[in-house]
């Protein structure tokens, strides 16, 4: 029998869908914006925010309004949690979308410190775990959740290697510091990505599965 | 806002000299779900009742003030007190199936409204029982005992048997209160379906049910309205402080 509550489920799941879409754009644009040096780009990404801010608060309504009509127990309890956690992750990845942008606007103004090797690789990464955090999400699939929580350690590796060779740039010529931390900010706003795509699929292996894997130093553990 | 089906002002209700529905006013909206909640005593069912007149066979009952349905006084004079009911139809928190088969109970109403053709009949009684989600599980049996079924089927029952003269609105008074969880839910899932042919108005006690089926709900206390709003605001954010205590479970 499909309940009426399946309905708002089902409704609650789309508007995550749809904001994790929205969130996946705005890193590819702010990917886009950093590599092509394309201050209009960023720009669009800083404008597009209120969007995402929006669907917070609708999807924080819904699922207020979900708990207080519903009840739900058991694992439409553990769905309409995670929902809840999900979402900031979410809007925190969109707002880090945007910083990126913001520091690649400062960039622009200035001659290219170095061709973009590293960060690159770490931001497709981000962006590749925060869409398969989503996948994961939608299908419950906690297999996948573990292997993107497994990737967060070679974001961390990548994070360390770009950040030790930003450093030789400062090192070398003072007038490379303020690209040179831009640059590092950047970095870290990635890495922060990354964080935010593990702890999503931290919460899809709690709502599959029902157990708390966050904070133990063992993702992996069955 | 909603089409207004049901319109109450200033409605008064007295047993004898005592008064349990203080001027109570309220619109009702069409082809929505509006739950009564409160605690015991406070007038909820009482209120129901006074829809369909279902109270005038109890002696010494009075009232003042208006209901409205569809914009005519049902306690207007000249009102037709069968007709009112056949198009104001009730479920109880009883089921109360006659000792008869599953189509004489459907067809009981349509028959003793003239209804011979038979034809006609099977259609109707079909149609109400699929309507009321319990067509399914008895299409292969519909001259066995309507006492055979289980509770939640005999109630599904009763509700296709009050569908079955095509009433606008239904008033529900404790539907799954007897219930176990499956049948609560399935009743419920009902309730969610019929609302989009039928106005309706339930009683409840049990407020979880009121949050999860209506779209505005009523709270009654001590024969007074004392809040009526969107069920979502009623449960999420109330403006009477009495309201927010009885739903916290602060009292009642």
């Amino acid at each position: 029998m499909l309940r009426h509550f399946d309905r708002e489920i089902d409704q609650l799941k789309e508007l995550l869908l749809r904001m994790g879409a929205l969130v996946e754009d705005q890193i590819n644009e702010s990917i886009r914006a950093l590599l092509d040096r394309d201050s209009a780009i960023a720009q669009k990404v800083i404008d597009s925010d209120t969007a995402v801010d929006q669907m917070e608060l609708d999807i924080d309504q819904h699922t207020i309004e979900l708990i207080a009509t519903m009840q739900p127990a058991a694992v439409d309890l553990r769905f309409v949690a995670a929902a809840m956690k999900i979402t900031p992750e979410l809007e925190r990845i969109a707002d880090l979308a945007v910083d990126v942008c913001e520091r690649a606007m400062e960039l622009n103004a200035e001659p290219p410190l170095k061709p973009l090797l590293d960060i690159p690789r770490l931001a497709r990464m981000a962006q590749d775990m925060v869409r398969q955090a989503l996948d994961a999400f939608v299908r419950r699939d906690t297999a996948l959740a573990r292997q993107v929580i497994d990737r967060d350690d070679q974001v961390d590796l990548l994070t360390e290697q770009s950040f030790r060779e930003l450093l030789t740039y400062m090192l070398e010529d003072s007038r490379n510091i303020s690209r040179a931390i831009r640059l590092t900010f950047v970095n870290k706003y990635f890495e922060r990505m990354a964080d935010g795509a593990t702890n999503i699929c931290e919460m899809v292996v709690y709502l599959a599965e029902g157990k708390v894997i966050k904070h133990s130093g063992h993702h992996d553990a069955e | 806002m909603d089409e207004v089906k049901i319109t109450v002002r200033d409605f008064d209700f007295y047993y004898g000299t005592n008064k349990v529905l203080h001027a109570i006013s309220l619109d009702i909206p069409k082809n929505r779900v509006t739950a009564l909640i409160g605690p015991s005593g406070c007038g909820k069912s009482t209120f129901l009742r006074s829809i369909n007149r279902m109270n005038d066979i109890i002696p010494g009952i009075r009232v003042d003030g208006k209901i409205l349905v569809d914009d005519v006084d049902v306690y207007g004079s000249g009102i037709d007190v069968v007709s009112l009911r056949r198009r104001v139809g009730m479920v109880f928190q009883k089921s109360n199936p006659f000792p008869k088969s599953i189509y004489e109970n459907v067809a009981y109403g349509l028959r003793i409204n003239g209804l011979r053709d038979k034809r006609k009949l099977d259609e109707a009684v079909s149609r109400s029982l699929d309507r009321a989600a319990l067509l399914d599980e008895v299409k292969d049996r519909l001259n066995a005992s309507a006492l055979a079924l289980s509770g939640g089927q005999q109630q599904r029952l009763c509700i296709a048997r009050a569908l079955a003269v095509d009433p606008d609105v239904l008033l529900m008074d404790e539907p799954a209160s007897a219930l176990d969880p499956i049948a609560t839910q399935k009743i419920e899932e009902l309730v969610f379906d019929l609302k989009k042919n039928y106005t309706i108005v339930i009683v409840t006690h049990n407020m979880q049910q009121a949050a999860r089926v209506s779209d505005r709900t009523a709270f009654f206390m001590l024969g007074k309205l004392v809040e009526y709003d969107d069920t979502r605001t009623i449960f999420m954010n109330p403006s009477v402080k009495l309201t927010e205590d009885y739903i916290t479970g602060r009292f009642g």
